[in-house]
């Protein structure tokens, strides 16, 4: 991911003031590199609502990660055995990083994470509506790796492909770890599936409830979507919503069979005609309403991290007053002679390496 | 927003087997210790480096795009960079 260097000569000025020169043979130039399916990176002029839209979809993706570790940690503490509360550690701190790669991409882009952090406080900026709902049972936690994760893969692999190139190679990175964390989650309901049958209630329990929120994730359908068509064109997106969210059932039905688990839907069926599974109409009330606020956990899930981030003010600096003090002392060591003594950073890094 | 902007950092990391250090990505910390530790955290949390090498995005200079083709030129026209430029009598060995 390009640097901050990078910002200050991008073509296009990062705080997204007017272009006061030309740019149609830019336009000309980006427009072909789309065509032919070259990345886009930081450097290159790319039109300001490329760019605006990029730094959208990447902070909120960004978000969801963020906001995802809550449902999840809830159960941590709860997690019945230690191999089961081990792996879903590891789950929730590769969350984190997943967020952190997403922040460093969108920042190639000229906003800042502080930035990004602050619009997500202050809600101008969304995460995902699925991490709106609550985590009721430890099956809860199954269904998310199976559904929620299976979902985002869908979402995600064809953006490993997208045209701005940080982004792409975040998706690289993330698609990796999300797809064991899937393979998690299906451990997980298989165990249960398997288990007493409290235990088997209690996953399908959970995939009931989970299944339709997961379906949403892929976004309004396509005649209800605002930025599809254009991000098609830029190449940031392969796919539309619908395509995903079929893609998905039709990957689902088969492994839900295997689990022994039922989806709650009576009118999904197999359709030998299209070569895909018609699926029952989705609740778009419901989804509108979650995005606007008023899901089961919005408030919750926001009011968490905001504290997390008041409370945690004083830590932050703390660390940039001892960062500050540290460059102080050894810029002065430094300015006293002794060479080759203290060295630089990287001198000290390469022959340590 | 908040008063303590912490800087960026690049990420560089060697692979076990890897000849050199190879751009990971990059994340933000308030000093280079703290971009270490969190660099390790973040990118080589499966053995994917046994090195990690993290500088302030600051002091790295790019070259530009949009004088790529001139920055770039003076080296297509100097053929005689290349081994293959020079014609060796067929036989001839250990050359």
């Amino acid at each position: 991911m390009a640097t901050a260097a990078a910002h200050r000569t991008a073509g296009t000025p990062a705080d997204g003031a007017p272009d006061t020169v030309d740019t149609t043979a830019y336009q000309h130039a980006f427009d072909a590199a789309v065509a032919a399916d070259e990345r886009v990176e930081p450097r290159d002029w790319m039109p300001d609502a490329y760019r605006a839209t990029l730094v959208r979809q990447i902070a909120q993706h960004a978000h969801s990660e963020i906001i995802g570790m809550q449902p999840e940690a809830n159960w941590i503490t709860r997690a019945p055995t230690l191999r089961r509360k081990a792996i879903l550690m590891a789950k929730v701190q590769d969350e984190a990083g997943h967020g952190l790669y997403l922040y460093s991409a969108a920042e190639t882009l000229g906003t800042s994470r502080d930035e990004l952090l602050d619009k997500l406080h202050s809600g101008r900026q969304k995460y995902s509506s699925i991490f709106n709902y609550p985590t009721l049972t430890w099956a809860d936690v199954g269904a998310i790796g199976w559904l929620v994760d299976g979902a985002a893969i869908t979402n995600q692999v064809p953006l490993c492909r997208c045209s701005y190139g940080p982004y792409a190679r975040a998706m690289v990175r993330i698609c990796k770890e999300e797809s064991f964390h899937q393979r998690q989650g299906y451990e997980l309901l298989l165990a249960l599936s398997n288990g007493t049958a409290e235990q088997r209630a209690m996953a399908q329990d959970a995939v009931n409830r989970w299944w339709w929120p997961s379906l949403m994730m892929f976004g309004p359908p396509d005649d209800e979507s605002q930025h599809s068509a254009q991000s098609m064109a830029w190449k940031i997106k392969r796919h539309s919503n619908d395509e995903l969210r079929q893609r998905f059932v039709d990957i689902c039905v088969p492994q839900a069979e295997s689990l022994g688990l039922t989806l709650p839907d009576p009118d999904l069926r197999w359709n030998e005609e299209r070569g895909h599974y018609d699926f029952g109409a989705i609740d778009w009330t419901e989804f509108w309403e979650v995005l606007k606020g008023n899901g089961p956990c919005n408030e919750q899930r926001i009011t968490q991290r905001r504290r997390a981030h008041d409370e945690g003010a004083w830590v932050r600096e703390a660390a940039a007053a001892y960062a500050s003090k540290h460059t102080r002392t050894t810029t002065d060591t430094a300015d006293t002679g002794t060479p080759g003594d203290t060295g630089n950073t990287a001198e000290t890094g390469a022959n340590r390496a | 927003m908040s008063t303590t902007d912490w800087p960026l950092w690049e990420v560089f990391v060697r692979s076990r087997r890897g000849l050199s250090h190879t751009h990971a990505g990059s994340l933000h910390a308030p000093d280079a210790q703290l971009a270490l530790r969190n660099a390790r955290d973040l990118y080589t949390r499966r053995g994917e480096g046994v090195s990690i090498w993290v500088v302030p995005a600051s002091v790295i200079t790019a070259s530009s795009p949009d004088e790529k083709d001139p920055f770039f030129e003076p080296a297509a026209d100097k053929a005689y960079r290349h081994p293959t430029f020079y014609e060796i009598p067929d036989g001839v060995k250990h050359l």
